[in-house]
């Protein structure tokens, strides 16, 4: 078995007083697409938030063999940890291109990504590469965030909802987007609620339920496994 | 009279843009209305006076900022910060509390009467007359650095790498964070520029004004009324509000009409006597200090974001 990328073990997370994550365990290797499903409110979002240390994470989080947990999140960014946030935070006075720009962690060119390869992929950032970042569509900033946290050349990327409120065909972009990332070698952490795009491009999926994880296995696994299903993530 | 109150209006408005430009920022940034900010503005003027006496001139405009700079971002890395952790109404009060520190202090080094603060002798001549009223080359060049550092700061903005994290900080600090890019630090040296941009503003006022402890309690309340009548966290809002209050206080000042004057002239005879009679005699002059508050008042009530804020309070 090849070394996890990312490796959480017994993960617990606090909100105030209140106990949000219970313990969660999981990993991603290298390359691989894992996607974490759960209805809203199990805790999805907190898991990364607590990995990227946005939220003081309790437990131990091993990514590329290192410790991160207790870091901060420039510190955790700047080892090749990518995310990509679920409310988008585009920065809206800013124009594309400098949003894009300002992904990098230098000024010298990155690794794996070039500006130009993101308009490449999307030629509709290309056009829009003077325009202030605040007025393009929800699609558009969508791909904005996603490409602004490659320029960074990240190994691993997180990705909060990046399907929620898109276009049938936005979202199968994104799902194009996703599969062409883990082409170049970059492990990708897929946070959704829906099983759209999940079951589609995931090599394994965990499922949360409150707090903790109660399902791991492949999207055939999980096809098969209607109690979960029913259980943890259909309405 | 109109030139040099226009003249001394913008001057007034650029020295009210070096604080708020720095306030402002901070607040966007971190959410913290900085009361001690005014205070920064009299440290600049009390080290620019000491270091006139020592040495020169000059040199304190340059040394005495980077002081104020060198403070205020200590204040951020040793004080604000650690008291972040207890919410924002711990932080106001932190600053609130550091403004009386700054004055004490003050005071007791400097005492609490005016500093002998003199305008530089190489600057000591009238740059121009008209009309046979002379206007002082020392303003001139206070509005000339005032010009300088507002184009510079505009420049680092919107053209340079540190301006663009900058302003993306203003809208999503964690994101930026999770770029990679080490948030405290801009803060502090946020905290820390806009410390010395107050500094800069305290040693070229100082001469031109008068040095003493309470100058700092003189202007930061007209600081928060430009701060927000302009919108908490724009800039451009704190340029063109310092500019508005900057030229309706000078003019308010050179303005001895009062209402009645005006009434009189228009062929209207005095229409009310009694209670009311004093109203007709009050001279623009003498309301011109409340004006900057009554803007404040009537924009919270009607625009309460300010003119270019975009941020709720």
């Amino acid at each position: 078995m090849t070394e996890a990328m990312l490796h959480v073990r017994d993960l617990h997370a606090y909100y105030g007083k209140s106990h949000i994550l219970h313990g969660v365990s999981f990993e991603v290797r290298p390359g691989e697409i894992v996607s974490l499903l759960g209805r809203n409110g199990v805790g999805r979002s907190t898991t990364i938030k607590a990995i990227m240390g946005e939220v003081p994470p309790h437990g131990s989080i091993l990514f590329k063999g290192i410790e991160i947990a207790g870091r901060k999140t420039h510190e955790i960014a700047r080892l090749g940890l990518g995310y990509v946030p679920e409310n988008r935070d585009i920065f809206p006075g800013l124009t594309v291109r400098e949003n894009l720009y300002l992904g990098q962690k230098s000024t010298k060119s990155t690794g794996r990504w070039t500006m130009q390869d993101m308009f490449e992929i999307f030629p509709r950032l290309e056009e829009r590469a003077e325009t202030k970042a605040g007025v393009l569509s929800g699609g558009e900033q969508q791909m904005l965030t996603m490409c602004r946290t490659l320029m960074g050349d990240p190994d691993l990327i997180m990705v909060d909802e990046p399907t929620e409120g898109l276009s049938p065909m936005m979202v199968e972009k994104v799902g194009q987007l996703l599969e062409r990332i883990a082409e170049r070698g970059v492990s990708i952490l897929l946070v959704e609620q829906k099983l759209t795009i999940a079951l589609k491009i995931s090599h394994r999926l965990y499922v949360m339920g409150h707090g903790h994880m109660v399902f791991e296995g492949t999207p055939q696994a999980l096809m098969a496994d209607t109690a979960i299903r029913k259980e943890w993530l259909e309405v | 009279m109109v030139i040099f109150s226009t003249l001394n209006g913008v001057l007034y408005g650029m020295l009210l843009f070096l604080l708020a430009s720095g306030l402002t920022l901070i607040f966007s940034m971190m959410g913290v209305l900085n009361f001690a900010h005014a205070s920064f503005y009299m440290l600049g003027a009390y080290f620019g006076f000491q270091i006139s006496q020592w040495l020169d001139f000059w040199l304190a405009l340059i040394v005495a900022p980077v002081l104020v700079g060198l403070i205020g971002a200590g204040v951020e890395r040793w004080g604000l910060r650690t008291v972040h952790r207890w919410g924002h109404v711990a932080e106001l009060l932190f600053t609130f509390g550091l403004a009386f520190v700054i004055e004490e202090l003050v005071q007791m080094i400097w005492g609490k009467l005016p500093v002998d603060y003199r305008v530089p002798p190489a600057l000591d001549f009238p740059a121009f007359t008209l009309f046979e009223t002379t206007y002082p080359a020392f303003r001139m060049f206070m509005l000339l650095i005032s010009v300088a550092i507002f184009l510079v700061l505009l420049l680092i903005l919107t053209r340079s790498r540190v301006g663009l994290i900058i302003q993306a900080s203003l809208s999503h600090p964690h994101m930026v964070a999770a770029l990679g890019h080490d948030v405290p630090k801009v803060f502090m040296a946020v905290f820390g520029v806009g410390s010395a941009l107050a500094g800069i503003a305290g040693v070229i006022a100082g001469p031109a004004l008068v040095t003493q402890p309470s100058m700092a309690h003189v202007l930061g309340p007209i600081l928060f009324v430009v701060v927000v009548f302009g919108g908490l966290g724009s800039l451009s809002g704190a340029f063109i509000a310092s500019l508005l209050i900057g030229l309706i206080q000078t003019f308010a000042i050179a303005i001895n009409y009062s209402l009645g004057d005006v009434l009189m002239a228009l062929g209207v005879t005095r229409p009310i006597q009694g209670l009311l009679n004093d109203l007709w005699q009050v001279t623009v002059a003498q309301v011109g200090p409340v004006i900057p508050y009554l803007m404040l008042v009537l924009i919270l009530i009607f625009r309460p974001t300010g003119l270019m804020g975009t941020r709720e309070t």
